[in-house]
């Protein structure tokens, strides 16, 4: 292996209902398809070099995804961008790469994530109610079926921000792709930043959570988009985790 | 006028349903084109789950081809599950395709695949999902035209009163047809609407219409006649036959699904249709002639099918993959090309010989030696004879000791129950093969660590083969037999350890055998069962015994027959079979003389490697034995260029 590359891929419109067994193995096919000189494991089965980092939920679209891949010899990231995204089903969207750096792994430098919930048949005022006493609520217990059977957690504590958006029309909000195709309902829309704990707080925990305290149940399933994750600032900016690897690259051009 | 996706409905209720991947398409190779740019449209459906339907070679090739031409367009859909059905019913929406998500009910042509008979019961549902009426008769202009193909095709009468139209045989130049007439048909205006554009297909003499034949019966329930009830409808219905598979090699461009499937890997046809003539098999009997694809095409379409999909598996299909004349080239040529790298390969062949075992290890250059598989199908060699497998049980143990002194641990023995003239006797045999097999691989490797896995399946009599007059045995006897067979295995712990051993119940069996060798009057049964809930009946854990005998038996005594009549019952000469209109291209003569020879354990050769011995395909379907070998190689495979530039 001569070099490690960081992706950033993201999970979009009809293919959000991939879960990740499945993109798994449509990457694997992918680099395959593109040609990538991708490096192999040691041993009896040897397995191609790709790790992953936390995955957004099936049905959960995203903006930001990550995955790292070893390969056997040097390739430009820009390229593999193009060749591996071309490999991919549409809605599989392979956005940036970058060659790794030294410093902390993938995973060390993602310690939260921002969701968009879009609340289609939702009065704006009525998600606005439920995030208000859902923030005024020092805990929220909530209950998930996990594979250890049923677990009940706190949801409020890992959320450091929850606001709820100008409102409009499913579909349309911020300049980022529709999780689903456009229905035209109006809808609210919910802005959420979560700190990663354990058991790790998700967007639906989020919802439950808002049901429990304001009775706020949706007409028809949310969509949610993951739209960054990275490291949690201070001043509650989320950092891309492939900035600190750019810059050293730009560094070393310089 | 468009068709507008049902997608915005469905996404509502998929994260309340298992699995939800399946019902989203978006499959490399997939095709969504305008709804205007086309005059016809098809919808094609696998009748079983998505994981089992999609890598099915007989849609895809379909799909490919018809969308290869310009003003055709075709869809897939496949069975949705219980729970997604009742989610569907409940906020009305209809059955789908996964390409473009068009209601099925909008396409011109919903044709769909039969490779058993387990699915007429999804098929039903489909209908029912689609807003299609169940009945044909029922159905009005503005419906699709429902026609089945697949093997279970060649005796579609049970389903008669659902399906427009059956076609017999092979696809690739039948759907191309059928869309011809139903585009010039469509080009006049729909004169004579539905009738008219049927009566057109009839006349084809290709693709059958039963709603223009009357079933006569006679006072005993047994089929009087059949006979067309328009003129210029053929009496018989002839088989199509696909020749010069060069000519024809798809899948070029392979689904790759997102969701897990049963088969992740890309599979190449190296040959249709099969002359070792096992009584039993429908496929060899109804496939006929044997029609290679050269070596050239098989590496090319392997090469350019990997480079598609990604895929890292390739499967060498066929009925009998290593009868095909150049397969040691084919596998050594493929095995060198791919040495290194990730590809494996595998024949899914189950000769009982020792080739077979040199031909898995070449393919097994790159991977490990896991487990290989042979089917003798008869634990004695009487049963053999009367099934005409001819194997001898010391070929048998020669074949399995050199897999075990070759790398080989575990091998699997194919057999079936229940075969016409059985004994138990006959059956018992399997343990004592079974017990000499591990006893010589012991000796043989000097090893202790070798398995064998018997897995039996129950015999099931078929329309057009020489058994098609057969008595089936009644499940009791069935299990009563394996139960004895088990016992018997395990009559030595020593050797009884190393045995794995796998069977099916009779029952299932027993209501296959129902459904296949059924005339129209079981299509009511059919109906029964589906009101009563029955769906994905190829499935162990949806699959309910109780409600098709209670459908049989509520349904069948009105026309004077029964459940046994239909399955038990051995039937004569003189019979007129349910599908003796449905010409296969074997002469009854000849299948009848094949059916005396089985119960006087006689044996018949392979016409490839004999002289013809006049089964009737060729010169009535007008086709020959398509074989080499061609004497040519693969051509070299240039190395894989990443076209990924390397920074400087
Ligand atoms: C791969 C395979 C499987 C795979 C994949 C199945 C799949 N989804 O495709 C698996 C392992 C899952 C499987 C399972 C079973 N299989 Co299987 N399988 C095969 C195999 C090896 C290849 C099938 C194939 O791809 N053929 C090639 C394609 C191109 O042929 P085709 O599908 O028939 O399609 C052509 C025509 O029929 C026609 N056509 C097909 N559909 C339509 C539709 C229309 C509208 C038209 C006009 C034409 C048309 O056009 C096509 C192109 O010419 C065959 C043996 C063989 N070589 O055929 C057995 C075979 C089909 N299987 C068989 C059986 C019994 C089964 C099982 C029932 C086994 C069991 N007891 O569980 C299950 C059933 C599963 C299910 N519910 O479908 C039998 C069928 C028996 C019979 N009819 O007498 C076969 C023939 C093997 C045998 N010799 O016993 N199988
Ligand atoms: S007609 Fe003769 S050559 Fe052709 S399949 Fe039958 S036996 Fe073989």
């Amino acid at each position: 292996m001569v070099q490690r590359i960081r992706i950033r891929y993201a999970k979009r419109g009809p293919l959000r209902f991939t879960s990740h067994r499945d993109f798994a193995r449509a990457f694997e096919r992918a680099v395959r398809r593109a040609g990538v000189p991708i490096a192999y494991s040691q041993g009896f089965t040897p397995h191609p070099k790709i790790s992953y980092a936390s995955a957004a939920p099936t049905g959960t679209a995203s903006e930001a995804e990550y995955l790292e891949i070893g390969v056997q010899t040097e390739v430009d990231p820009g390229d593999l961008v193009k060749a591996l995204d071309a490999a991919l089903s549409p809605g599989l969207d392979v956005l940036d790469a970058v060659v790794a750096g030294p410093g902390p792994g993938l995973a060390d430098r993602i310690d939260a994530s921002a969701w968009r919930i879009e609340l289609p048949g939702v009065p704006t005022e009525a998600a606005a109610a439920a995030v208000a006493a859902f923030l005024a609520t020092p805990e929220v217990p909530v209950e998930r079926l996990t594979k250890q059977g049923r677990r009940s957690f706190d949801a409020r504590g890992a959320v450091v921000r929850l606001t709820v958006g100008a409102g409009g029309t499913a579909g349309e909000a911020a300049g980022v792709p529709a999780p689903s195709e456009v229905t035209g309902v109006p809808c609210a829309i919910l802005d959420l930043v979560v700190r990663q704990t354990n058991p790790a707080v998700r967007p639906d925990d989020v919802l439950s959570g808002l049901r429990v305290v304001a009775d706020l149940e949706p007409p028809v399933p949310p969509r949610v988009t993951r739209l960054v994750q990275g490291t949690l600032t201070a001043s509650g900016e989320i950092v891309d985790p492939l900035a600190a690897d750019r810059d050293q690259v730009a560094i070393a051009e310089r | 006028m468009s068709v507008a996706s049902v997608f915005p409905r469905l996404e509502q209720l998929l994260p309340r349903v298992s699995k939800p991947i399946q019902y989203v398409g978006g499959e490399l190779g997939a095709v969504v084109k305008p709804w205007e740019s086309a005059t016809v449209r098809w919808a094609l459906m696998y009748p079983d789950a998505y994981e089992v339907g999609l890598p099915n070679q007989g849609v895809q090739i379909l799909y490919e081809v018809l969308n290869e031409r310009p003003d055709v367009l075709a869809e897939r859909t496949y069975a949705v599950w219980p729970d997604l059905e009742s989610l569907m019913r409940e906020h009305g929406v209809p059955q789908f395709t996964v390409d473009a998500h068009r209601p099925v009910g909008a396409f011109d042509l919903f044709g769909v695949s039969f490779s058993t008979e387990l699915g007429y019961t999804n098929l039903l549902t489909a209908l029912d999902l689609a807003g299609i009426p169940l009945d044909s008769a029922e159905r009005t202009d503005a419906h699709p035209i429902v026609v089945a193909g697949g093997h279970a095709a060649f005796n579609p009468e049970p389903i008669a009163d659902f399906v427009d139209a059956a076609v017999l045989g092979d696809g690739e130049e039948a759907v191309l047809e059928i869309t011809g007439i139903v585009r010039d048909w469509k080009a006049e205006g729909s004169p004579g609407g539905r009738d008219e554009v049927l009566l057109r297909l009839a006349r084809t003499e290709s693709v059958y219409v039963p709603r223009f034949y009357d079933v006569d019966y006679l006072p005993d329930g047994r089929i009087q006649r059949v006979v067309p009830n328009r003129p210029g409808v053929p009496f018989r219905v002839h088989k199509r036959t696909t020749t010069d598979l060069d000519q024809w090699p798809y899948p070029k461009k392979p689904l790759v699904p997102l969701a897990e499937t049963v088969h992740e890997r890309y599979a190449v046809e190296i040959f249709r249709g099969c002359t070792r003539g096992c009584r039993f098999c429908q496929a060899g009997m109804i496939t006929r002639p044997v029609r290679e694809r050269s070596i050239e095409t098989v590496g090319q379409m392997v090469r350019e099918g990997l480079k598609f999909s990604g895929f890292s598996e390739v499967g060498l299909l066929s009925l009998s993959s290593a009868d095909h004349s150049e397969i040691g080239d084919i596998c050594s040529g493929l095995a060198e090309q791919y040495e290194g790298t990730n590809v494996s390969l595998s024949l899914p062949s189950t000769r009982v010989d020792a080739f077979n075992v040199t031909l898995a290890q070449e393919l097994s250059r790159n991977g490990r030696r896991t487990g290989l598989t042979f089917a003798p199908e008869g634990g004695s060699e009487r049963i053999r004879r009367v099934i005409n497998k001819m194997v001898s049980e010391e070929d048998l143990i020669r074949t399995v000791v050199t897999a075990y002194t070759n790398g080989w641990r575990q091998v699997k023995l194919y057999f079936m129950c229940g075969l016409p003239t059985e004994t138990d006797a006959d059956v018992l045999q399997i343990a004592r093969l079974a017990h000499e097999v591990i006893r010589s691989g012991r000796e043989a490797s000097g090893s202790r660590d070798i398995r064998c896995t018997v897995s039996i399946g129950g015999f099931v009599p078929k329309p057009h083969t020489p058994f098609q007059w057969a008595r089936m045995e009644r499940p009791e006897v069935i299990d009563e037999r394996l139960r004895q067979l088990k016992q018997a295995i395990n009559g030595d712990r020593s050797l009884g350890r190393a045995i794995g051993y796998r069977y099916h119940d009779g029952e299932p069996s027993l209501i296959e055998g129902l459904l296949s060798r059924g005339d129209r009057r079981v299509g009511a049964v059919i109906r029964r069962v589906w009101e009563d809930g029955g769906r994905f009946d190829g499935w162990s854990e949806h699959f309910s015994y109780r409600r098709w005998v209670d459908a049989a038996a509520a349904v069948l005594p009105g026309y004077g027959v029964d459940l046994d009549w239909y399955t038990t019952r051995e039937r004569e000469q003189s019979e007129v079979l349910p599908w003796d209109h449905l010409d296969s291209g074997l002469d009854k003569d000849w299948l009848w003389q094949d059916w005396q020879d089985a119960l006087g354990e006689y044996e018949q050769e392979d016409c490839r490697w004999t002289p013809c011995f006049d089964c009737g395909v060729c010169p009535s379907m007008d086709t020959e034995i398509q074989i080499g070998p061609t004497g040519r190689k693969l051509l070299p495979l240039t190395p894989v260029n990443s076209g990924l530039r390397v920074p400087v």
